[in-house]
């Protein structure tokens, strides 16, 4: 009996699980809220106003900030995760849309996308240390483990740009296909993964040498699905690098790339429209956010199979785990 | 030659040896040729003076972003000229090294310039939507980045066929690309298999088109005109000239919706678009221009980006290049209308999904789902490779 065994086997690895119940935040684009689940029992705990149109979202290092792009207000609003009050905002110009915390909790790199500007603020004196010109449209925003490079991609210039975080310089312009939206470090450090959502490409960037390269573009099929919907978005590689999810947009998939050789190994099927992902901290789960279908899939990420999906606010964009 | 512009010459061109990417210059303009046109029905729709060059511009700041990180220039000139002066006005922009060149222009006065242009130039067609233009009387010289009648004409009877409105009365304006457009609609609905029960002509007879409580007649007029029409779902308005579409809506005898020209009309942008991240991208235009993006700011811009990714990707500037990148399988464009655009190969046409609008917000996107095709379902839209007539692409 398959069917019995696959309703199962979900509800037997999680009781195997060890893993902790942490706080899942959700910000809903559309509901101008954030949704907070239990990562053990999947339930929706609690739900927040977020300000308007809420998208990227983040969290310190030591648990005690929460971050959120609140898109419409030209502002970051942080908020205490456990009280889900507002503590208070932070300058960020003018829509900003998604963000990436320094690995040591400061600063906060923000792209700008109207201003063609990457701005660096301060969390503790809620200052701009430094507005950084990229190029045309910049979104992902990606810190490199040892904190000393930050990558910006910009979505009509099509191109990943290399900041020195010490100087504010462009080192580096790596050019992709059509609209970067999304990177990701491995945790070794060594490669760099960015998706074009249009270009429907992950290029994998090979930045342990002095000149960052494109090794690898890598591509998506998925039998029945009209290739210009396979449009990669968010993207997340395990701590070991062995795997790599990519979410597909429009096609309601996630592909998970093998990271030794990365070769697309399968498509897991979630919800529609699904955006950004996150892990849980002991990568058990992966958490895709579904806009158009408003809720989020989790993967059990070892299995590499669907567990469940929950309904969260309306069109759901961003996720982050509160860390143990 | 005085000593100094000798000193400053000798200078360029050894820095010219020493950073050849720094001194790697691309020379763009739009050239829009104005008819003298009466004013249109609404003042909403006057267009403004920089029309099109608008788009040009934010194009061009797009590509001089980029071009700041791999070592290109680029530079705009925008011109207006009468139709007269069209060709004497190319001339003047060749003689300044410009070869690539978006216009903006009556189809005659389009097909004109590409036989004046010669094979050295690269037009890309921001303005005419002449169905001939990517038929038979297609240049090799002319890319267009505008969508055809027969584009904006199957976008909206694919919707109408989702809807399940099927019957349709035709009223046509008496104006030669009316009647032209009229035409497309003929074929849209017979390519989709939507019926046109009733066909009627609006003879334009003149006069002015706006008067004091105008409306009052109006109000009388369309009534009578749209009567006794055979049993039809939705009226679709053929008036390219401007004439009279906008008074329908509302004033027809059978209370039905109307679409083409007027209600929901087929277009290459509208500035309530926001899907796809065009909301950055008409803020970007906003903030440049004081003003909303109109079709012909979209297509001109769509023009600059379409030589900026070529130059981007390719690192050549030159006519040839341009035009032989654009229409290979490696070209692909981002325009914020959640897909990748690329050329027709066969006629030098820019694949485009073309959104529908009520004139406040996007009511959808044609293609519509479930029209499919071999090649893409953007192929569904305008004539296709087996259909056409033209042969300057070595079709």
């Amino acid at each position: 009996m398959p069917r019995f065994a696959l309703v199962f086997l979900p509800a037997v690895l999680m009781l195997a699980s060890p893993a902790e119940a942490n706080k899942v935040f959700v910000s809903n684009e559309r509901g101008n809220s954030v949704t907070v689940l239990d990562s053990q029992s999947w339930e929706v705990i609690a739900t927040f106003p977020a300000g308007n149109r809420p998208r990227g979202i983040t969290i310190s290092p030591d648990g005690k900030e929460l971050y959120v792009c609140a898109s419409d207000d030209d502002t970051v609003r942080v908020f205490d995760p456990e009280t889900y009050k507002e503590l208070h905002t932070l300058p960020s110009g003018p829509d900003p849309e998604l963000f990436a915390l320094n690995p040591a909790g400061n600063p906060l790199y923000i792209a700008n996308e109207d201003d063609n500007l990457v701005t660096v603020v301060d969390v503790k004196t809620r200052q701009v240390l430094a507005e950084v010109p990229v190029g045309v449209e910049p979104e992902g925003v990606a810190v490199s483990p040892d904190a000393q490079t930050l990558i910006n991609t910009s979505e009509t210039t099509n191109m990943a740009h290399f900041i020195d975080t010490s100087t504010y310089k462009i080192v580096h312009n790596v050019l992709v296909d059509q609209r970067p939206r999304y990177a990701e470090f491995t945790a070794d450090g060594k490669k760099l993964y960015v998706s074009s959502e249009i270009g429907g490409t992950v290029s994998v960037i090979d930045v342990s040498k002095a000149e960052p390269t494109i090794e690898k573009k890598v591509s998506f099929a998925v039998p029945g699905v009209l290739p210009e919907w396979l449009q990669p978005v968010g993207v997340k590689a395990t701590k070991d690098g062995s795997r790599v999810f990519v979410a597909l947009g429009p096609a309601n998939r996630v592909a998970v790339i093998d990271g030794a050789t990365d070769e697309v190994l399968d498509y897991l099927l979630v919800g529609q429209r699904v955006w950004q992902l996150a892990f849980t901290p002991g990568e058990e789960f992966l958490i895709t956010t579904n806009g158009n279908s408003n809720d989020v899939s989790i993967i059990d990420v070892k299995s590499q199979k669907v567990i469940r999906s929950v309904q969260v606010g309306e069109q759901p964009w961003g996720v982050v785990v509160a860390p143990n | 030659m005085s000593k100094l512009s000798l000193t400053l010459a000798v200078l360029s061109v050894a820095m010219l040896v020493a950073f050849p990417l720094r001194a790697a210059q691309v020379k763009t303009a739009v050239l829009r040729i104005d008819r003298v046109v009466g004013p249109p029905i609404s003042r909403l729709d006057a267009p403004p003076a920089d029309l099109g060059f608008a788009g040009g511009m934010l194009g061009n700041e797009d590509n001089r972003t980029t071009g700041a990180f791999t070592g290109m220039d680029y530079t705009l000139k925008t011109q207006a000229v009468a139709p007269e002066q069209a060709g004497t006005a190319l001339d003047a922009l060749k003689a300044e090294g410009i070869r690539l060149i978006a216009v903006i222009a009556e189809g005659d006065t389009l097909k004109a310039l590409s036989d004046r242009a010669g094979p050295d130039v690269l037009l890309l067609n921001a303005g005419a939507r002449d169905e001939t233009l990517r038929d038979a009387d297609c240049r090799a010289n002319v890319l267009h980045v505008s969508p055809s009648r027969s584009m904006l004409s199957d976008s909206i009877v694919q919707f109408l066929m989702w809807k399940k409105w099927s019957r349709i009365l035709l009223i046509h304006g008496s104006h030669p690309e009316d009647k032209q457009l009229a035409d497309t609609y003929r074929s849209s609905a017979a390519k989709f298999g939507a019926k046109i029960v009733e066909e009627r002509e609006f003879v334009d007879t003149g006069g002015g088109r706006r008067t004091d409580t105008g409306h009052v007649m109006v109000q009388k007029q369309i009534p009578v005109f749209t009567q006794d029409a055979e049993d039809y779902d939705v009226i679709i308005a053929a008036d390219e000239a401007g004439v009279f579409a906008p008074y329908l809506p509302y004033h027809t005898w059978d209370p039905r919706p109307v679409a083409g020209s007027a209600g929901l009309r087929p277009v290459s942008w509208h500035a309530a678009h926001e899907s796809w991240g065009a909301t950055q991208f008409q803020r970007r235009f906003e903030k440049l221009t004081g003003r909303n993006m109109r079709e012909e700011d979209y297509q001109a811009w769509l023009a600059m980006r379409v030589i900026g990714e070529v130059v981007t990707r390719s690192g050549k500037a030159d006519p040839a290049t341009v035009r032989a990148y654009a229409l290979s399988a490696e070209f692909e464009l981002a325009a914020f209308k959640g897909q990748k655009l690329t050329f027709r190969p066969w006629n030098g046409q820019l694949r485009q999904p073309i959104l529908l609008t009520d004139g406040r917000v996007t009511v959808s996107v044609s293609p519509q789902d479930g029209y499919l095709h071999q090649h893409s379902p953007l192929d569904t839209l305008g004539i296709d490779a087996p259909e056409t007539a033209c042969r300057a692409f070595g079709g």
